[in-house]
């Protein structure tokens, strides 16, 4: 079985965000890495691969400036080999545009199953995946929290509000997963090595056919209302009287 | 552009419109002339005087889609429509499970972009967004064809009855979707939870990785039931697998906005704050004194949550 996986490579979230101030658009210069909700996505097609006895994992990714190294990481982790869009001319994309990109990179990879998150760190439209399926002509089901494959047919446990359906899927189709389908393994130092040889095949917009049409625009950028602190109160064995108070006042008791 | 119609995606649970729902058709009011809802599921002939009185003056009904998820059928009808010249100018949904793969497959079918993440939406279609924790605003416009598709996140509008009469229901088939309406539910399972819903609750407490074990959450539990509210999570107790995920509050959880937030041994991120700062009033219980929960807090106390929890159960039973 055949898995094409999407990778994200995002700005490290620990650094604090920056908008550009003439673009008002993320800025996403300098290194990138692979987005975490993504890592769960690469561990579960490795397993499904393995369990399946064969087949490839291919990395799917668009990113700025011929960014590798959220790919190198996914390949560290054992993927086979990834496709990466990278053109100047998909800067500022929307979800719309980057799932047109994908969509057209998988169909190059060819997948059986294509697996991405639920929403991403940076961006969390949580939208491209399922503009990817219906791009694609596929089915998909969103929140994974448990994947398994029988067959031609996948089976998904998906979170809904009041606690998971199980839904049965025919392959192809796409699958979205959340942080509680599997645990991401950290690549090994072989792992880390071998991906230093695995492919990675670089491609523009328009080797994949892809028209880049912008549909909407950040209009302005500002500082949002401050909510103002209150009383702080150091706790000497009596703090919970001053909470009783509070909720007296407020006549939530 | 001022907006002459604006479709809703309607979701109800058990019978019911959900409040997130409400809330659009409130703001749709506000922004358009005609107030068109669509929903799925059996039941919408018993709810269509609640929408009505909201503001929707048609309801369309895809029906019973036959077990398989909504997003591809009800997109595909509402693709339909529009292509068969019934055009909204926008379509709001609320940020859930299904109305979320509904706007994807409705933005790549009809070939529109949408925004997501909405917070704020002025009459001329701009909307708002708040980014990096919430400390920022950024404002977005479509300039694409219409409709202009937006994803809203709940709670961001007041729902309020604009005393609307029922609403005609309009039944609506579905056409053929082909392979991609593949995915079929064949069993759901539904999780006991007692006391108010996460979202709905006038007071919410929540805790965070500071109560040390999972065990201790029975104390969030134990002090949301003495207070008639619901229990809440951070991100990283959620993730521990200490609660559900439909605990979790903040940016890729719920928005709450209780009368009362009572923070638990939660620092306070960003991702958090989001989700839980437009709460009318806040008590934040931290041992550090410069955790930044304690900016947004009404009441901070610093102390530690085995302390100061276990005494204000005991003074909340013994009064009652
Ligand atoms: C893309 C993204 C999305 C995210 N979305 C969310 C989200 O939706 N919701 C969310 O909550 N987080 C979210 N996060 C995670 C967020 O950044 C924080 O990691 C998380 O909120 C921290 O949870 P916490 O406050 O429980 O834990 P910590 O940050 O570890 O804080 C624990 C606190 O408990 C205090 N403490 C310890 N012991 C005691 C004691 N005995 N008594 C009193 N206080 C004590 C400590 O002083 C500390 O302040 C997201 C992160 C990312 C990157
Ligand atoms: N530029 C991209 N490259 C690869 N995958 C992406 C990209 N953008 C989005 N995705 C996939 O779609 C998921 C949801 O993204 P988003 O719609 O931004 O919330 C991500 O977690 C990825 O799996």
């Amino acid at each position: 079985m055949n898995v094409a996986v999407c990778v994200k490579q995002i700005p490290d979230p620990a650094t604090p965000g920056k908008l550009d101030p003439s673009t008002k658009t993320l800025v996403r210069e300098g290194k990138l890495i692979l987005d975490d909700s993504d890592a769960y996505g690469v561990e579960m097609a490795l397993q499904l691969v393995d369990k399946a006895g064969g087949g490839e994992v291919t990395l799917v990714s668009m990113a700025p400036n011929s960014e590798v190294s959220g790919l190198r990481t996914a390949l560290a982790m054992g993927a086979h080999k990834a496709i990466l869009v990278s053109d100047d001319a998909l800067k500022g994309s929307d979800a719309l545009t980057t799932a047109k990109v994908l969509a057209a990179a998988i169909q190059r990879a060819g997948a059986d199953l294509i697996l991405a998150a639920t929403e991403s760190t940076d961006g969390y439209t949580g939208t491209t995946p399922v503009q990817v399926a219906e791009l694609l002509g596929l089915p998909s089901v969103t929140f994974a929290k448990h994947i398994e494959v029988d067959g031609s047919t996948v089976k998904v446990n998906r979170q809904t509000e009041a606690g998971f359906d199980e839904v049965e899927c025919p392959l192809p189709c796409l699958v979205t997963v959340t942080a509680g389908v599997v645990e991401p393994r950290y690549p090994s130092f072989k792992g880390i090595m071998a991906a230093k040889g695995k492919p990675v095949e670089e491609l523009k917009a328009a080797d994949l056919g892809v028209e880049v049409a912008v549909g909407q625009q950040v209009t302005d950028v500002a500082p949002a209302e401050e909510r103002q602190a209150g009383e702080v109160v150091v706790d000497e064995g009596d703090a919970h009287e001053r909470i009783v108070q509070f909720l007296e006042q407020l006549k939530v008791i | 552009m001022a907006f002459q119609k604006v479709w809703v995606v309607a979701e109800a649970f058990e019978g019911k419109p959900l409040s997130a729902t409400l809330e659009l058709l409130t703001k749709a009011r506000e922004l358009g002339a005609t107030v068109e809802a669509w929903c799925w599921g059996g039941d919408v002939e018993a709810y269509a005087a609640g929408l009505g009185e909201y503001g929707a003056s048609k309801v369309y009904s895809v029906g019973d889609v036959g077990g398989v998820l909504p997003g591809v059928p009800v997109a595909a009808a509402m693709a339909e429509a529009v292509n068969g010249g019934n055009k909204p100018d926008a379509v709001l949904f609320s940020t859930g499970y299904d109305p979320r793969d509904i706007a994807g497959r409705l933005s790549a079918k009809l070939n529109v972009g949408v925004l997501s993440n909405v917070v704020g939406l002025a009459e001329d279609g701009t909307s708002e967004h708040a980014v990096f924790g919430g400390t920022t605003v950024v404002r977005a416009a479509f300039s694409g064809d219409t409709p202009y598709l937006y994803l809203v996140r709940p709670k961001s509008f007041a729902a309020e009855p604009g005393g609307g009469g029922a609403a005609t229901v309009e039944t609506v088939s579905v056409p053929d979707a082909g392979a991609a309406n593949g995915a079929k539910i064949v069993q759901r399972h539904v999780e006991e939870r007692t006391g108010p819903k996460l979202d709905e609750a006038a007071v919410v407490v929540s805790g965070g990785r500071g109560l040390g074990e999972a065990e201790k959450f029975s104390m969030i539990e134990e002090l949301a039931k003495l207070l008639k509210g619901a229990p809440g999570a951070s991100r990283a107790i959620v993730d521990a697998g200490w609660v559900p995920y439909s605990y979790q509050v903040g940016q890729t959880g719920k928005t709450v906005k209780p009368t009362v937030y009572i923070a638990c041994g939660i620092s306070g991120a960003t991702q958090h704050m989001v989700g839980m700062k437009g709460s009318k009033n806040i008590v934040a219980i931290n041992k550090d004194q410069e955790a930044p929960i304690f900016s947004i807090a009404d009441l901070g106390i610093v102390g530690d949550v085995h302390k100061v929890l276990p005494k204000l159960l005991d003074a909340l039973k013994n009064r009652s």
